[in-house]
């Protein structure tokens, strides 16, 4: 196993750049290969991916390997997935990361089960642990539980990296990487899928990014109820969430839900409107920066985790607070 | 048209999580045990494909013996055949060994068009076992789906939309395929009273390793890549400040306390 070297990170793009939280995976692959006295090496799967390449030498790859055709227009997992292999067989990295993300779990599978070997889910810690293997560390049961694994059995390791956890790269234009062309020959006849169509959503929920959330639950008692909490969302540059409660009574759509068969969110801000606080809910957001509850039962669990806690009906203190904050953020 | 279902059993979603914290595996002969929630619309929407195209329905799962329950309703919510997979060797399995028995499984069932999964469990929230599935059978891989839009059997195709990160994705796949659906793709139903009382009388078949052609040595903690070694608690969140007074006055504070945060632009 010892020909087994470098860490590697699947950077994922849209539209001819990288997505937002691909410099994170460039800030914590370069750490790891530091630690480990390896390169940093980014895998940049596409049509057209000069530029990329390039780019992912700014942000402190040493190596990138590009693969490159037009059956890779649009992500596939079995279009990638062969690329990818195909590439990992020949160079054989130590540890592969990935995004957390739909396009990060489907790749990532791909990967795992054709070269068996072990999978982390979600690390929101990565560090060197016993053999230079590397112990992920990811939040189980909404952060109530922290659980280390680690895999020293088969390679290359392999994990999926939560958003919003690791500090992202900076870019340095002096820096260059050496760009290896891979071509992987997959022809579209083999390929089982076929992707037809993107729809853009109407409403832009991106819960997992947001900086701050404000989330409304049971309490809020109406589909109605939801439009100011979406202005204070608004006012804030914040995403509008919900629990489950408010979504099953068809109040709100389910991409707004926020729990444990909903989104896992870890905002700066979150601001718990009429939520109970089950504890379904709080795993979903109990790792927040700061948690802001109203609530008009002072018993409500919400208060057990909440920065900031003011009993009362969000009815009166919502409004109170677009006010205060147009006011003082001269909106 | 043949579809299997597989279904899990996971801890209440509503339940306090009990561990034991010295073997890092989860208690869950202490914990109340439900069918995972996920897994639910995998069955339903099973149930209206069946409807709709009429097909067989074959519901698995893989899991200790008391796991059986699972079974018992998904066969009281009418699908046709069930089958239990169980075996002390299997206990500790990662995704890579679930994935592996799963797939012999399936196989040994034979003929599957479509195999429905949830999109995760809410015990080890993976999200990937599915798509592992998919690529050890070499069937399509169909992730996050929100909608079946349409299987044409005479062509052998199926036309889904997969809910990504930003929109919906509308793919075209060769059949057969694994399919893991989201939350919301329908609403699951309830057993009725005669659907209950039939399961209740069934028996469950059984099968272990040997049955399904599985290498022990595949799956179970021996067969798994990934190790748990650390299991801790984080120190619990204490509760905060409470802010006391009129309208006026909290908000004014609370927003004051916001701003100090430095987030909020």
């Amino acid at each position: 196993m010892s020909d087994h070297k470098d860490v590697w990170i699947y950077v994922e793009h849209k539209e001819g750049a990288f997505t937002p939280m691909a410099y994170e995976l460039f800030g914590i692959g370069k750490k790891l290969a530091g630690d480990l006295g390896s390169d940093l090496c980014a895998l940049v799967i596409g049509e057209n991916t000069d530029e990329l390449a390039k780019e992912a030498g700014y942000y402190g790859a040493s190596k990138v390997y590009a693969v490159d055709g037009a059956p890779f227009k649009t992500f596939r997992g079995e279009a990638y997935g062969k690329a990818a292999c195909e590439v990992m067989k020949k160079y054989n990295p130590d540890l592969v990361l990935y995004r957390a993300t739909t396009q990060g779990a489907d790749l990532s599978a791909v990967c795992a089960a054709t070269l068996e070997t072990g999978l982390g889910s979600d690390a929101i810690g990565l560090e060197l642990g016993e053999n230079k293997a590397v112990k992920m560390t990811r939040a189980a049961f909404g952060g109530s539980y922290l659980v280390s694994v680690i895999n020293t059995k088969t390679k290359p390791q392999m994990a999926t990296v939560r958003p919003k956890v690791f500090a992202m790269a900076e870019r340095d234009t002096s820096k260059q990487a050496e760009v290896v062309k891979e071509t992987v020959a997959v022809a579209e006849d083999d390929l089982r899928t076929k992707v037809l169509e993107f729809i853009k959503s109407q409403v832009m929920v991106n819960l997992v990014e947001a900086d701050i959330i404000v989330s409304g639950g049971r309490g809020v008692g109406k589909p109605e109820g939801f439009n100011i909490l979406q202005e204070l969302a608004n006012t804030l540059g914040g995403a509008l969430g919900a629990s489950r409660a408010a979504v099953d009574s068809g109040w709100i759509p389910q991409e707004h839900q926020v729990g444990q068969t909903g989104k896992t969110v870890k905002p700066k801000i979150y601001i718990a409107c009429g939520i109970s606080g089950a504890i379904q809910h709080l795993a979903g957001m109990r790792t927040s920066d700061c948690i802001v509850a109203i609530n008009k039962d002072a018993e409500a669990p919400i208060f057990k985790v909440a920065s900031y806690g003011i009993v009362a009906d969000y009815n009166q203190v919502v409004p109170k607070l677009i006010d205060e904050f147009k006011k003082r953020l001269n909106k | 048209m043949k579809i299997v279902v597989c279904i899990k059993q996971v801890p209440d979603t509503e339940a306090e999580v009990k561990w034991d914290l010295q073997k890092g595996t989860l208690k869950r002969e202490d914990m109340d045990s439900v069918t995972n929630p996920f897994d639910e619309f995998a069955l339903e929407e099973a149930l209206l494909t069946k409807e709709k195209y009429d097909a067989q329905i074959v519901a698995i799962s893989m899991g200790p013996e008391k796991a059986a329950d699972v079974l018992r309703n998904a066969f009281a919510l009418g699908v046709d055949e069930v089958f239990q997979i169980t075996d002390p060797a299997l206990a500790g399995s990662d995704t890579l060994g679930t994935s592996y028995v799963l797939a012999k499984a399936i196989e040994k069932i034979g003929d599957a068009d479509v195999v429905l999964c949830g999109k995760q469990a809410t015990d080890g929230n993976t999200g990937i076992v599915a798509s592992e599935l998919a690529t050890r059978l070499g069937y399509s891989q169909l992730s996050f789906v929100g909608k079946i839009v349409e299987i044409d059997e005479a062509s052998k195709k199926i036309k889904v939309e997969r809910g990504i990160e930003g929109g919906r994705e509308v793919v075209e796949a060769k059949l057969p395929a694994v399919v893991s659906v989201l939350k919301g793709i329908n609403e699951p139903r309830l057993p009725n009273l005669m659907g209950i009382r039939k399961a209740a009388k069934i028996q469950i078949p059984v099968w272990d390793t040997n049955e399904i052609g599985a290498a022990k040595e595949k799956a179970g903690v021996e067969g798994a890549a990934i190790k748990v070694i650390e299991l801790t608690t984080p120190p619990p969140r204490s509760a905060g400040e409470m802010l006391s007074g009129d309208v006026e006055e909290v908000g004014n504070l609370l927003v004051e306390k916001l701003l100090d945060l430095k987030v909020i632009k």
